[in-house]
């Protein structure tokens, strides 16, 4: 069995079918790439992964254990963590106090150890903090622990979202188009931390738009036009997958 | 006009900015300076009048603190704080005239009454947001005062509650005159104040700020915002609870109208201007508009209007409020942290955390 398997779902927005139908399977360590035409309804799927959006049809096992119908809040524990196609940091605070935040389910002492500043608040607080500069360490992120997560240049700002889905001790990252608005080398750098990424365990579904990395990177690609799932294969079968090559040239996308 | 008020700014930013520098080259020396500050303050103050006006600074920085947890941190904004407040007053009033129950053991059940009036406020209302919370806040304060009026076997309504008893120790009256109404207020304040302080530094406070910045974003990191807001709102309550039991025994006479929207706003004000999402604000913000009036007191009944200007003319050149927005300061790691561990080991290990800690 998949490690996450997604069976027939739907969303429909009144009478749009924003995701129509869509079955995918992603296995463990694996990079998958979901393509399709601006509007095809690869965020809508993510969505409804991560308990943003109910249903309208279908299943969701994770793990062997359905979680459609679950809390985000619930989903997340489970081990599903994402980034925002329009980023959605929390600005105002600290990027080492973004991090903290992804923390949050994972950082298990009570109301009275707060209160009290108890031993085991104090020893719980390092360890997260120490985590939470070597994520940020890891992503190149460090020097800027201090800053404010608003005042960080587009690039890091992507970055940082990242580390904040990685902090939650996620299984699967679903990174939304996390390479736009990166100039080229950026871009590059994030595409060899994501393989990095997998190579430490992690299960990663991408959206992403730049042909060049998706090629590059992904096991497998999945190919969604107009809520369908169109095709889904190796990368050397997409880029010659008659039906791909006209949703993306057929249109004036 | 606008580039000269901005250039002043840029000198007052540089003047705090050097005093900053100095205060965490010295805390220590500060804080014994402050401490010092706090015990004398009775004996340098001039006048029995000005010791009433500084314990009024702590009532309302204890209601600015409550507040500020729920507007400043959470950004929920509440004009129903009065409510608690009055709750926290009647309760300690009638427990204390009718049952002759000590000061000491009114306080703490005061303060809890005052709590579950949030939690049945909070639980209904903060799944609203915005202007829809601020409205039904709102209605709640006239609704706590109109039981207080007409609940006459009770509250003895428009006449109120009067001959409430001074705190005492042991049979020692603490009052104004022996200062120990001011050290009383001390008390209480660092009280409410440490337990802030803790709160905002640790999960809770990062939660809360995480709910403030962007709700959606703080659900997908796994944040119970609900049970966070609530928890927040009973909090705030109690320490509102916490102080109207003060005051009622500090004046020793109550009535519906001393918990007005009028008081509402004023806590809301100290919040504003003093900063959100600070604490220090909370002080410095009271001990202005606190004493604001008092120090116009000579332009009679204008002093609301410039009282109304100042708030204005900082919502438009400083709306953070006065210690709000970003801070120049470093982040402060808890003792502890080690920012530079060896990298080589530490470089990709990001392999999933293995779980050892315990805990709830
Ligand atoms: N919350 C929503 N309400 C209504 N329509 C939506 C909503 N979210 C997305 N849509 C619509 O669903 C379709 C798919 O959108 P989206 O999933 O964002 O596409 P993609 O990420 O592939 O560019 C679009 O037509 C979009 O307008
Ligand atoms: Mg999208």
């Amino acid at each position: 069995m998949a490690f996450l398997e997604v069976k027939g779902v739907s969303k429909h927005f009144g009478g749009l079918a924003a995701v129509d139908k869509v079955s995918l399977e992603v296995n463990q360590g694996e990079i998958i790439s979901v393509i399709g035409p601006n509007g095809a309804g690869k965020t809508t799927l993510f969505n409804m992964l991560t308990g943003a959006h109910a249903l309208t049809e279908g299943e969701i096992i994770f793990d062997g254990e359905p979680i459609h119908n679950h809390t985000p809040q619930e989903i997340v524990e489970k081990g599903l963590a994402r980034t925002f196609q329009n980023i959605r940091l929390f600005p105002e605070l600290r990027v080492i106090e973004n991090v903290l935040i992804g923390m949050h389910i994972h950082t298990q002492y009570s109301f009275l150890d707060i209160l009290f500043r108890t031993k085991k608040f104090r020893k719980i607080e390092v360890e997260k903090h120490q985590r939470a500069i070597d994520i940020l360490d890891s992503i190149g992120l460090k020097q800027q622990v201090h800053n404010y997560a608003v005042n960080l240049p587009y690039g890091d700002q992507r970055r940082l979202e990242i580390a904040r889905a990685i902090s939650t001790n996620a299984k699967i990252l679903l990174l939304d188009e996390p390479a736009a608005g990166m100039n080229p080398q950026e871009s590059e750098e994030l595409l060899e931390f994501i393989k990095e990424l997998r190579d430490q365990g992690y299960t990663i579904i991408l959206i992403e738009h730049d042909m060049n990395v998706v090629m590059n990177i992904s096991d497998r690609i999945v190919v969604i036009d107009y809520g369908k799932k169109i095709a889904e294969g190796l990368p050397e079968d997409i880029a010659t997958n008659k039906r791909v090559i006209e949703a993306y040239l057929g249109r004036s996308e | 006009m606008a580039k000269k008020l901005a250039l002043k700014n840029n000198t007052i930013v540089d003047w705090i900015s050097k005093l900053r520098n100095y205060y965490y080259a010295h805390k220590k020396v500060f804080f014994i300076a402050l401490a010092v500050l706090i015990v004398l303050t009775p004996y340098i103050s001039p006048s029995q009048y000005i010791l009433r006006i500084i314990i009024m600074v702590g009532i309302y920085t204890i209601l600015a603190l409550a507040l500020g947890l729920v507007t400043g941190y959470t950004g929920q904004v509440s004009l129903g704080h009065a409510s608690f407040y009055a709750i926290g007053a009647y309760t300690s009033a009638l427990l204390s005239t009718h049952f002759g129950l000590n000061f000491f053991i009114t306080v703490p059940i005061s303060a809890i009454v005052a709590a579950i009036g949030g939690l049945l406020l909070g639980l209904p209302t903060l799944r609203l947001s915005g202007t829809y919370l601020a409205i039904a806040t709102l209605g709640f304060c006239e609704v706590v005062r109109m039981i207080l009026l007409n609940w006459q076997s009770v509250t003895n309504g428009p006449l109120g509650v009067s001959k409430i008893p001074r705190p005492s120790i042991f049979g020692y009256e603490l009052t104004l005159a022996n200062n120990g109404l001011y050290y009383l207020m001390i008390v209480l304040l660092i009280l409410t104040t440490a337990c802030m302080i803790a709160i905002v530094r640790s999960k809770m406070g990062r939660a809360l700020k995480a709910i403030r910045e962007d709700e959606l974003a703080a659900t997908m990191m796994g944040i119970k915002t609900t049970y966070y807001k609530v928890l927040a709102f009973v909090i705030s309550a109690f320490f509102s609870g916490l102080a109207g039991a003060f005051y009622a025994h500090l004046i020793r006479y109550i009535d519906p109208n001393t918990f007005v929207f009028d008081t509402s706003i004023m806590i809301l004000s100290i919040v504003i201007l003093g900063g959100m999402g600070t604490i220090n604000g909370m002080f410095l913000g009271s001990a202005l508009l606190v004493s604001f009036p008092e120090v116009l007191r000579f332009l009679q009944e204008y002093r609301f209007v410039v009282y109304g200007i100042v708030l204005v003319m900082m919502m438009r050149f400083r709306p953070q409020g006065i210690m709000g927005g970003q801070k120049k300061s470093n982040y402060q790691f808890p003792s502890g942290t080690i920012m530079n561990r060896n990298t080589t080991q530490t470089k990709f290990s990001l392999s999933q955390e293995n779980s050892v800690e315990g805990g709830v």
